[in-house]
């Protein structure tokens, strides 16, 4: 997994992302904003998924199911390669 | 304590991503029908669990005959059986004086079972059999002719049973709008109906008491109505000229919009949808003007059917599961597929959550149980996260749905109306095995295998 892009951005606990490479901007909610800065840290999936799970009540099956789909729409939004 | 868990969501923002009624759709909540609670409703009945609102029926059809009558006194309205033949549905519109509109030797029975007498039912459709003529004329209906064959045919029934039935002729015409529903009945434009009218006057077998036109339905445009009107009432007057038979009555039938939103349209039916002021104004303008109507004051029949009960009705469904698709949007399994909702295939119907929810939405498609590709209850629909057992409402949901809905491969739900006083009463239970089996039979043969 290739998070160098996640490097780069400037975000805000608000929600507000913003790309200074391509000029996009992005919104995302709260865990959206923690799962990206914990990948920018260097923390692999097992590592996030710990660390969301110790901050947040949710199972792990249902983390894991939106977990993955968010990485997916990372990917598609060009954010991070596998 | 840890926190209250969303599942993660991020959307790129672009420019001039507002649409015209503003940036966000936001996704409200709703907990209860009628001040019944979502929760009681299902512990009760279970889950999928349609419900109609006996308020909400009454209060549109009153509605409906105040606005009418403001602009043309003198109508009466004849509820379309096809739409929703619960027997408790019809009588509510039985009671509120409403007569009955069928289209089928089916339907027939059912307004007969309920009691209405056959003056009072409008024999309507294209399909009718010799033998339903003949109940029908012995039983004194108002047969609406669609077809040639099926005047010759109601002729003969008539002279053979020695009665002279009280008759109307289905008019097509061109509105304005398109598709033109040219199928059913006579032409008006090319003279077809004149012909047929001159034809069964001089045939003495049948007593010709008004005219009919249906010309469509979900019609956004309310205008389209007051050329309707406008030739009936033309046609009436050369029939009173030409053939000195005065009508007593103009059936428009039915095709008023609800305020569900068409699949393919933007803008939501709430905004897209005339009101029934715009209907009431465009017919009570044609009435108001015409000659005959001054002379002769015709009855003006309408038969509306969805704008009358669509959103009288809600589909309670429960997730059974959800997953991520390759698209990036989210999935949602419900308990209630298009077999028990039907009208997915041509509305973009309403999902509300019966919850509030914290964070963001997501895109969210909603599928049924069934395992086909058209099961599609709701594309694209921003939605918050939803858990496995959760309940949503889908609406409206009160028209063409349970005269409709398959019985494919699951149990029809059951159907309950909430009453004025607010009771659940049970209006047709869940289905079950020895429903789908009754008529079935398995020849001696196949019996042991
Ligand atoms: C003859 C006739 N009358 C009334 C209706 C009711 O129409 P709607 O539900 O569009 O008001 C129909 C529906 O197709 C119809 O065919």
């Amino acid at each position: 997994m290739n998070v160098n892009k996640l490097q780069n951005l400037a975000m805000n606990d608000n929600g507000f992302i913003f790309d200074p490479n391509t000029g996009y901007s992005y919104t995302a909610n709260e865990t959206g904003i923690l799962i990206l800065r914990k990948l920018a840290s260097g923390l692999d999936k097992d590592g996030v998924r710990t660390a969301v799970r110790e901050i947040y009540e949710v199972s792990e099956d249902n983390f894991n199911s939106d977990f993955e789909h968010y990485m997916l729409m990372l990917e598609s939004l060009d954010m991070i390669e596998f | 304590m840890k926190k209250t868990y969303i599942a993660p969501n991020i959307e790129r923002n672009y420019a001039g991503n507002m649409n015209k009624y503003g940036a966000k759709s936001v996704v409200r909540h709703q907990d209860n029908i009628d001040g019944v609670p979502i929760k009681e409703i299902v512990e009760q009945f279970g889950s999928p669990v349609l419900v109609l609102s006996e308020s909400v029926i009454r209060r549109r059809y009153r509605r409906m005959q105040d606005v009418m009558q403001m602009h043309y006194p003198n109508i009466q309205q004849a509820w379309s059986y096809k739409t929703n033949y619960l027997g408790a549905v019809c009588n509510i519109y039985h009671q509120e004086g409403s007569i009955a509109e069928v289209v089928s030797g089916m339907e027939y029975d059912m307004a007969r079972r309920l009691g209405i007498p056959g003056k009072d039912i409008i024999f309507n459709g294209p399909g009718k059999r010799a033998e339903d003529l003949q109940k029908a004329v012995k039983e004194g209906a108002r047969i609406h002719i669609d077809h040639l064959d099926e005047l010759y045919l109601l002729e003969k029934v008539a002279r053979e049973l020695k009665i002279i039935p009280n008759v109307a002729i289905r008019v097509n015409m061109d509105t304005g709008i398109s598709p033109q529903w040219s199928r059913f009945g006579f032409n008006y434009e090319n003279g077809e109906a004149l012909r047929a009218i001159q034809r069964l006057v001089s045939g003495k077998a049948m007593k010709l008491s008004g005219l009919h036109t249906h010309i469509g339905t979900f019609i956004l445009d309310a205008q389209a109505y007051y050329y309707a009107a406008k030739a009936l009432l033309d046609l009436a007057q050369k029939v009173k000229d030409e053939l000195h038979v005065v009508l007593d009555y103009i059936d428009l039938g039915g095709g008023f919009a609800s305020q569900n939103t068409l699949l393919g349209s933007y803008t939501p039916g709430e905004f897209a949808s005339p009101s029934i002021d715009h209907y009431a104004q465009a017919i009570g303008d044609a009435f108001n003007e015409s000659q005959f109507v001054r002379d002769h004051d015709p009855q003006l029949v309408l038969e509306t059917g969805r704008a009358l009960i669509d959103e009288a009705g809600t589909m309670i469904s429960s997730v059974i599961g959800k997953k991520n698709l390759p698209t990036g949007e989210r999935a949602i399994i419900l308990d209630a597929g298009v077999n028990t909702m039907i009208t997915a295939w041509w509305y973009k119907l309403k999902v509300t959550p019966t919850r509030p929810f914290p964070g963001a939405y997501q895109n969210t498609v909603f599928y049924g149980p069934l395992c086909m590709n058209i099961d599609v209850v709701r594309n694209a629909v921003p939605f918050p996260d939803l858990y496995t057992g959760e309940t949503v409402l889908i609406s409206p949901a009160g028209a063409y749905n349970n005269t409709q809905w398959m019985q494919f491969i699951e149990y029809r739900p059951p159907v309950v109306l909430i009453t004025e006083t607010g009771k659940l009463e049970l209006l047709r239970a869940r289905e079950e095995l020895s429903d789908i089996i009754e008529r079935e039979f398995i020849p001696e043969h196949l019996r042991n295998i």
